[in-house]
């Protein structure tokens, strides 16, 4: 974690600002849903408060803390109060391990008397050497924040949300699974950094034995598993809930499903528990097949040495380096996220049979096939 | 591992920290109103309810979850399956390929059998 006092500190608090960054995020996204679902059914959405609405966030917040916080009589006291807490967690600690931007370099200096340095800090909160099976592992624990609101609100439109919830999430979760084997075999390796390293430069493979390179297209994995990343995507709409997988809240039948007994600001943490799964859905989609932070025909090297000859190489030059790339991840980011609300504006709300047989019939023997055509060819392509 | 562990925990104890002072802080913010029972009892778009909440729910949830677990093995099995085989692709390919989808099709030949019974049928 770090050899002296800077470095430790340094990795706690970034750990716990990219936490607070993806809180932040949450009343953007939702100002951009409303706004965008306003573009989209032309009409005005919120526009009183503040330029073009965007005080309208800060508003509700402040109006989430001073409603009242109402309990249901035969509620489970604890567990309808933890589980807003729960459906926050997953989601959170999931986000931390997708690399945002390049490591940071900073060069030895000097302060109170000591000298410190040089060190290197990663753009995450967390690197992990088997980044996806961790995000894997902890995203799919956000059942269980939907199951315990369910259950402890003791209302049975509360308990048949949890439930569909719940069967959803599992069902979907095999073709999250396997929708990336095919990516994850042709990487080699389960290090988000790793993968966003090999997708540099220019699109080239080799097949049967002789190399080919497009030098006008980026080495990026969506050229390799179009349809590992049509499916993927697919998936993260459902393991979010969102529309047209939003089953577990479907007003016309449900009321509002698992968050029925919610108001005020337990309410909105669902929400921010929602929204951060689409961020790390979307945040996958980026690091898998899209690059990750990589600008498409740019080097680190060559933004380093522009932004060196304005400031003078050192930390400083290092650090404006990392907020190019951060901010090139943060395009590709909005974009898969507006592409979120989109299609929620679009498309309908399933049936559940329905949902169930796209997850069960569909899906899972998609993402199969997709698995093992992708064995197939790579040992044709690499084996022999 | 440790290393990597240690600022997850971190996070997690943030997480907790913020998520209980925002509860903590709302019920001390929050409008107070007068006990009021009727308002205390569980949502039913303005008709006395009928039923309990812990009602009778589908078995095909419960049957949903058993077919997961039984799938899920299959991609727990092909994560580490997937390692070897783009590690040791030149030497050992064909029989890396042919021992996965042996266990695959077996798995394949269950879903089908699963679909084929109607367990996966809602109605």
């Amino acid at each position: 974690m770090g050899k002296d006092i800077f470095e430790v500190g340094i990795n706690l608090a970034k750990v716990a600002v990219i936490f607070l960054m993806m809180i932040q995020a949450v009343p953007l996204l939702v100002w951009l849903e409303r706004r965008g679902s306003a573009f989209i059914q032309n009409r005005l959405g919120p526009n009183r408060v503040g330029p073009l609405g965007l005080l309208q966030l800060l508003a509700d917040a402040v109006k989430f803390i001073f409603k009242e916080q109402f309990i249901p009589g035969n509620a489970a006291k604890f567990l309808f109060l933890a589980a807003p807490v729960v459906a926050l967690i997953p989601a959170a600690l999931a986000f931390t391990a997708i690399p945002l931007s390049i490591p940071i370099q900073v060069e030895a200096f000097e302060m109170l008397g000591k000298s410190w340095g040089p060190y290197t800090f990663q753009f995450q909160g967390v690197k992990m050497d088997s980044g996806i099976i961790y995000i894997l592992a902890v995203s799919s624990l956000g059942a269980y924040g939907l199951l315990l609101a369910g259950w402890a609100s003791a209302n049975k439109y509360s308990l048949m949300g949890a439930l569909r919830a719940s069967a959803q999430m599992i069902s979907y979760e095999l073709g999250l699974g396997l929708s990336i084997v095919g990516i994850l075999m042709i990487y080699g390796t389960f290090d988000l950094n790793a993968m966003i390293d090999m997708q540099k430069g220019p699109l080239q493979f080799s097949f049967l034995g002789s190399e080919y390179v497009i030098p006008f297209l980026p080495n990026w994995g969506i050229f390799y598993q179009p349809l590992g990343a049509l499916l993927f995507f697919i998936c993260n709409f459902a393991e979010s809930n969102r529309l047209p997988f939003d089953l577990p809240e479907s007003e016309g039948e449900l009321v509002a499903g698992f968050h029925t007994e919610y108001g005020g600001f337990k309410m909105l943490m669902f929400f921010m528990g929602e929204y951060g799964h689409m961020m790390v859905g979307a945040g996958l989609v980026t690091t898998f097949y899209l690059g990750g932070y990589l600008i498409p025909g740019l080097t680190e090297d060559t933004v380093r040495t522009l932004i060196a000859t304005e400031v003078g190489a050192g930390t400083v030059a290092n650090l404006l380096t990392a907020l190019v790339f951060h901010v090139s991840f943060i395009v590709k980011l909005a974009l898969l996220l507006w592409i979120f609300i989109w299609v929620r504006w679009t498309l309908p709300r399933f049936r559940y049979d329905t949902l169930m047989n796209l997850g069960w019939k569909t899906l899972l023997p998609w993402t199969l096939a997709n698995a093992a055509i992708t064995a197939i060819v790579l040992y044709f392509a690499r084996g022999i | 591992m440790l290393d990597q562990l240690l600022p997850v925990i971190f996070l997690f104890c943030v997480v907790i920290v913020f998520g209980v002072g925002m509860i903590a802080l709302t019920q001390l913010a929050g409008f107070k109103a007068k006990k009021n029972l009727v308002k205390m009892m569980p949502y039913e778009s303005g008709v006395p309810g009928q039923e309990a909440a812990t009602t009778k729910v589908s078995v095909k949830f419960y049957l949903t979850a058993v077919s997961f677990i039984l799938f899920d093995i299959e991609v727990v099995f092909l994560y580490p399956w997937l390692l070897v085989y783009s590690d040791y692709i030149k030497p050992h390919g064909a029989f890396l390929l042919g021992s996965m989808g042996l266990f695959v099709l077996v798995l394949v030949y269950g879903l089908i059998y699963e679909i084929k019974s109607g367990a996966l049928e809602w109605d």
